[in-house]
């Protein structure tokens, strides 16, 4: 029995939509509506949600993702019984907590005390639990001397203890949590994630909207990804946050390409046109072309250029530089042990450069060139394309560096007598 | 017990479904307790920041009974021939005040809580309702005042201020079901706070509060008086002038000519607070997409 009820589904969600009318004209007065009292006003249909349809098993750690405008929070306010779903139904086994922000509904001019208990009214508490609950709530909290102070003096540190205390000491059995890591600093976000360890542990269901991908790696068992209202990922973390980089950015270089010619709109061309970089692209090991790179793999770089003139000893090099324009991969022929010798004109030729990827998550420019080693610019090509890398250890670094390393003890006495002197 | 398959068969099994915000909630105790928490904290709030407090809490009505009182009472001498007319005023002033405070208060309500609407589902008439809970606070403070002065004036507890409770429950649904309906309202149409303030301004003279309804019979006529005691909030004022202040004041029974006239005021006050319980829970899912 114990092993059903653990994996018997604690939320179900199938087939919900939900559409937002949005009016092209906004008729916001009963003066407009009794002016014209049969014009319908023209409305925009917004669907947030097609058919979404997911279960989250009993003490999960659920991840939902998606971009911006993609639905996620409609979905969690739907599940939260904020918004009405329009078709479809939701279900969920036990008492529900959400927190959409931290510390929603304060009033700085009450004491914690006062908070705390319109809080636990809000969550439909009764009396007496909310008494209880206060004592848990200030004992998380650390703030036993502060609970008549009001949170206008409470310091930033205070006020986000009790917020979060205020989420915890919850006796609910799914919680719904919103973006509540995009705000706060570093010291922040990893109280937050301390929390979230401390909650999995407690085998509380939970689902979770975020942008970090590096938090639903960490944290969640499952997850499922929306786009455009639409779930196109669920299952593994891994392989959702994989195609949610994906999405991100290869999409953002679609939108380039359908804003410009060639897919060059933000790319820029220098160099005398004796040289042409006709095309780019990276190939995996396994030979395929691939816009996406798994971090940790080899790959391989290759450039396709036709000289327009004879050219002696051309350097052929790319710079990859990361989404805040920080350049972390240059490879150059020049740095090879021979020159590249000289071409004839109308030739074409590729040039690759293999790498074994260390680069961290992220989308990255591609910039190649052909110069000569005085440094006349042949062909530069700035931000050619772009390529997104993967990462499955959330290092949190733009880069990892290959290292090794060792732990010496049991040293010579001689040895540590010299080290401690 | 294959509980690992999806499916409907799950579905039936597990919790509750998920539909949505509603009005009420779904345990009374829970809804009651949590629009008395919102409003006790609003009038600690009001009441314990600033020492003066209570004291302009009070100063507000009656300020406005002194003046009322100085041109109505001592320039027009309205009301001369009433008994005790000084406290039948202050006691029409300060029912007015209970009016208008919950209705101005739950008109915007909705919005100002738009924070709470937007991030957690709860039952969302607990909000009006603790703007009038909060206004009724203030009612009895405000009451105070007026049988400190009506038994300066030498009134006499009798037998008729049974009827006290009975009339100010009816006055209460009336204002509670006008806030949900004005706070609804307000959802989705922004121009009925204006609308609102002037047809309260106009309540304010069409109700016998600054005179006395015997000016009206006297001067209009009979039918005029009756048409004015349609209006629920008239009709409270001069059964509290009839039954608490001084039986000289004509009850709304006997200018009706029976007591079956009564049910004229009554019925419109059930008749508004079902038309404003019903439209606010109609409205209940879309408050949050729409505010």
């Amino acid at each position: 029995m114990p092993e059903q009820t653990s994996s018997a589904p604690a939320v179900v969600v199938s087939d919900v939509s939900k559409t937002f009318l949005v009016p092209k004209e906004q008729v916001h007065t009963l003066k407009e509506r009794a002016l014209h009292p049969w014009r319908r006003s023209a409305n925009h249909e917004f669907q947030a949600l097609k058919n979404v349809s997911f279960e989250v098993n009993s003490g999960g750690f659920f991840g939902i993702v998606g971009r911006n405008g993609s639905g996620k929070s409609t979905l969690l306010k739907c599940l939260a019984g904020i918004y009405a779903a329009d078709s479809g139904s939701i279900t969920i086994d036990g008492r529900v907590s959400t927190f959409i922000e931290l510390g929603v509904g304060f009033n700085p001019d009450l004491a914690a005390r006062d908070n705390v208990a319109i809080n636990a009214a809000m969550l439909g508490l009764s009396k007496r639990e909310a008494r209880r609950r206060f004592d848990a709530v200030i004992d998380f909290a650390e703030l036993q001397d502060f609970t008549e102070l009001k949170l206008k003096n409470y310091s930033s540190g205070m006020l986000v203890r009790l917020a979060f205390a205020v989420m915890i000491e919850v006796d609910a059995d799914v919680l719904l949590i919103d973006e509540v890591l995009a705000v706060g600093d570093a010291a922040f976000k990893q109280k937050c994630f301390d929390e979230f360890e401390r909650i999995r542990a407690s085998k509380r269901t939970v689902l979770l909207v975020t942008h970090d991908m590096g938090a639903v790696q960490r944290f969640c068992d499952k997850a499922i990804l929306l786009e455009h209202g639409q779930l196109v990922a669920s299952g593994d973390p891994q392989l959702v946050g994989d195609s949610y980089l994906d999405l991100n950015f290869s999409d953002s270089a679609r939108a380039r390409v359908a804003s410009g010619a060639g897919g060059t709109a933000s790319s820029e061309s220098f160099g005398d046109g004796r040289a042409v970089i006709e095309a780019i692209w990276f190939e995996l090991q396994s030979g395929e072309t691939a816009t996406t790179l798994p971090n940790g793999s080899r790959a391989t770089f290759t450039m396709q250029v036709r000289f327009t003139d004879r050219v002696q000893n051309p350097v052929f090099s790319v710079t990859l530089r990361n989404s805040s324009g920080i350049p972390l991969l240059s490879a150059s022929s020049a740095w090879g042990t021979e020159r590249s010798g000289s071409f004839r004109r109308d030739q074409t030729v590729l040039w690759k450069a293999s790498f074994d990827n260390p680069l961290g998550p992220d989308r990255y420019t591609v910039s190649p060139s052909v110069t000569l080693e005085g440094g006349a610019v042949l062909a530069l090509t700035e931000k050619m394309s772009t390529v997104v890398v993967t990462r499955s250890e959330p290092t949190g670094t733009l880069v990892d560096i290959p290292f090794e390393q060792e732990l010496q003890r049991d040293l010579p006495l001689s040895l540590e007598q010299e080290l401690q002197a | 017990m294959t509980s690992t398959e999806a499916g409907p068969t799950i579905e039936s099994q597990i919790g509750r479904a998920v539909t949505g915000p509603t009005a009420l909630g779904v345990d009374p105790k829970r809804f009651w307790h949590l629009a008395w928490t919102l409003a006790t904290t609003e009038f600690k709030l009001r009441f314990f920041g600033s020492v003066l407090g209570y004291f302009w809490q009070l100063m507000r009505p009656l300020l406005l009974f002194a003046i009322v009182y100085a041109v109505f009472v001592g320039i027009l001498n309205t009301g001369a021939d009433q008994p005790m007319f000084g406290v039948a005023l202050l006691l029409g002033i300060v029912v007015f005040q209970f009016f208008a405070d919950s209705t101005g208060a739950s008109i915007r309500s909705l919005i100002q809580r738009e924070n709470l609407v937007r991030k957690i589902d709860f039952p969302r008439a607990a909000i009006p309702v603790s703007c009038v809970l909060q206004a009724t606070f203030n009612f009895g403070l405000n009451l105070i005042p007026v049988f400190i002065f009506l038994f300066a004036a030498g009134g006499r507890f009798y037998w008729r201020w049974f009827e006290l409770p009975l009339i100010l429950a009816m006055l209460i649904v009336f204002v509670t079901g006008l806030s949900l309906l004005l706070s609804a309202l307000f959802v989705s149409f922004r121009d009925v706070e204006p609308i609102w303030e002037v047809v309260s301004q106009a309540l304010f003279y069409g109700t016998p509060i600054l005179y006395p309804l015997s000016l009206v019979i006297d001067k209009v006529g009979l039918s005029a008086a009756q048409i004015m005691l349609a209006n629920p909030l008239a009709a409270a004022i001069q059964q509290l002038r009839h039954a608490v202040v001084d039986p000289a004041y004509q009850s709304p029974g006997q200018i009706f000519g029976s007591t079956a006239g009564v049910l004229i005021p009554v019925g419109i006050t059930v008749l508004i607070f079902v038309v404003g319980a019903l439209y606010f829970r109609r409205m209940t899912p879309q408050i949050a997409e729409r505010l």
